[in-house]
């Protein structure tokens, strides 16, 4: 039969482990857990890292992908001329829209000739990838620092335009500012 | 009529103690409960609960409609009228030993000392080990009423726990019983009021004695009865609502209870440290009373801290290490603090000092 010889160490670093039975002190685990108790002291005075959610909140950086915003121009036209390439490039396909032509006397409300009658974002579908704001031609859809909606029914979670669509800079500039953080 | 001749305004006087103390203990439990959330937080650095009120304070109150609103459980195959019984004689058990602790001085209204206690039975120790025993019958009928292995695994573990510990601390209690030569907890005070505290002649007897009372609040790291990971819940695993409330109630006024017996036999009770409570007596009458029962509340405040930091330090221990520490550790120290303290004594009676 052969005998395994014991293996040659590399490094000096191994240790060997102490297996002698426990003496009558270290049986009574006193000194060990005052040690751990006055590890745990010294967390009373530590910083905690807490941030108090509704209250506080963390500072996103700038390219932090949240709910979608439907873009308007400096007139406060809507941007969006519902080509579809957002709802193509969406990888969860969580977009539609329903195309409409502008009639006249609606230059003011929207930029292009064609726009989106209805657009709609599914953001229990979405995965917040930001491959629509890639695709979008038109500058027209946005990821902003906004997240976490909470409701109760599923249908809640399409939204539509609007609540996608940016308050009009020309008419409701404040509520754009408030929208904005500003 | 040897009736008519009961002092009834002793009798009021008791029960008005009896109901103020007894809504105080449970009042202090309430809160208990959420300092141990709190101190929890605070060790693993978060900032605990928050939302209840001005800094969660509010949190216990909470918690009670919470259990109260709860549907209250009774399983099929439970025994039900002891099912009902145990968390009952778990919480009776946990305020009766308030009956016993000398909360403060003496106050004097309308011409009468009124002691703050309820009885100064002249054996109030050995009182106070029998109604804490009783708790135990408390977990163990829950447990076995449950029909529920796992519950009455843990209430046999309660059982096999209380009894080993329950030695050690005798053991170590007869040692201070032999320092101060009584049994009465209010004599023990004013023998520390006007000495040393007991703690100086008997560290090694606190020692012990602070070790077995953890183990017989079922606190970590003794906690094997409740041990989640092995018995699911413990005994009180098929409670529900304020019967489930009561047991971990009656698992916080027995903390309570215990921090305010060590603080009364081993750090001196409501005596005022540093102060001859004596002259402050003299100079300004009851507000001296109420400042002793401040004192105690705070040492048992600092126990119940004690307490809680042991907990959030420590797992719990393994069954066979329980056992050993009890039997193989804790016993013979014991037996070993008595027998110094016995020879000490005897030394100091044949006229040796030091």
């Amino acid at each position: 039969m052969q005998t395994f010889q014991k293996m040659q160490a590399l490094t000096n670093r191994a240790k060997a482990v102490d297996r002698k039975p426990m003496t009558f002190l270290e049986r009574i685990y006193l000194w060990n857990i005052l040690k751990g108790m006055l590890i745990t002291f010294s967390h009373i005075f530590k910083k905690k890292p807490t941030i108090r959610f509704p209250e506080q909140t963390r500072t996103f950086s700038p390219v932090f992908r949240g709910l979608h915003v439907l873009n308007r121009d400096e007139e406060g036209r809507e941007r969006c001329t519902a080509c579809g390439l957002c709802a193509v490039a969406c990888p969860a396909e969580a977009i539609t829209m329903e195309a409409a032509e502008r009639l006249p006397g609606e230059e003011n409300l929207y930029r292009e000739e064609k726009y989106a009658a209805r657009y709609e974002i599914n953001m229990l579908r979405c995965i917040f990838c930001g491959l629509c704001e890639e695709a979008c031609p038109k500058d027209a859809i946005y990821l902003s620092e906004t997240f976490t909606p909470t409701n109760f029914t599923r249908e809640s979670f399409i939204y539509g335009k609007d609540n996608l669509l940016i308050p009009n800079p020309k008419t409701e500039a404040a509520d754009l500012a408030k929208a904005k953080g500003m | 009529m040897t009736l008519l001749t009961l002092d009834w305004i002793l009798l009021i006087e008791k029960l008005v103690l009896i109901v103020v103390i007894i809504l105080a203990s449970l009042g202090i439990a309430l809160y208990t409960t959420f300092a141990e959330r709190k101190v929890a937080a605070i060790l693993q650095d978060r900032p605990g609960p928050s939302r209840a009120g001005p800094y969660g304070l509010l949190q216990p109150l909470a918690d009670g409609v919470k259990m109260f609103t709860k549907e209250d459980i009774i399983p099929n195959a439970a025994s039900k009228w002891l099912f009902i019984l145990g968390p009952g004689l778990a919480m009776t058990a946990s305020l009766m030993t308030c009956a016993v602790i000398p909360w403060g001085g003496t106050i004097e209204l309308f011409h009468r000392k009124i002691d703050l206690q309820i009885a100064d039975v002249n054996i109030g120790i050995l009182y106070i080990f029998a109604v804490v025993s009783m708790g135990i019958y408390g977990i163990m009928i829950g447990g076995w009423a449950s029909n529920n292995k796992f519950s009455l695994m843990a209430s046999l573990r309660a059982a096999s726990q209380a009894i080993s510990y329950e030695l050690a601390m005798g053991l170590s209690l007869i040692a201070v019983l032999m320092v101060t030569n009584t049994l009465s907890l209010g004599e023990i005070v004013k023998q520390q009021q006007t000495g040393w505290w007991n703690i100086v002649y008997q560290p090694l007897g606190f020692l012990i004695f602070f070790i077995c009372a953890l183990a017989e609040c079922n606190r970590t790291p003794f906690d094997l009865p409740e041990a989640e990971n092995e018995l699911n819940f413990g005994y009180h695993q098929e409670y529900s609502s304020m019967k489930l409330g009561f047991y971990l109630f009656a698992e916080y006024i027995n903390m309570i209870m215990s921090s305010a017996v060590m603080a009364s036999v081993y750090f001196g009770g409501y005596d005022i440290p540093f102060v001859d409570d004596a002259h402050v007596y003299a100079s300004i009458g009851n507000w001296a009373a109420l400042i002793q029962v401040g004192v105690l509340l705070a040492k048992v405040v600092g126990f119940i801290f004690l307490f809680m930091w042991i907990r959030w330090t420590i797992p719990r221990f393994r069954y066979d290490q329980l056992m050993n520490l009890g039997w193989k550790s804790m016993i013979p120290l014991a037996l070993f603090n008595m027998l110094v303290t016995g020879a000490l004594i005897l030394l100091r009676m044949n006229h040796w000092h030091f």
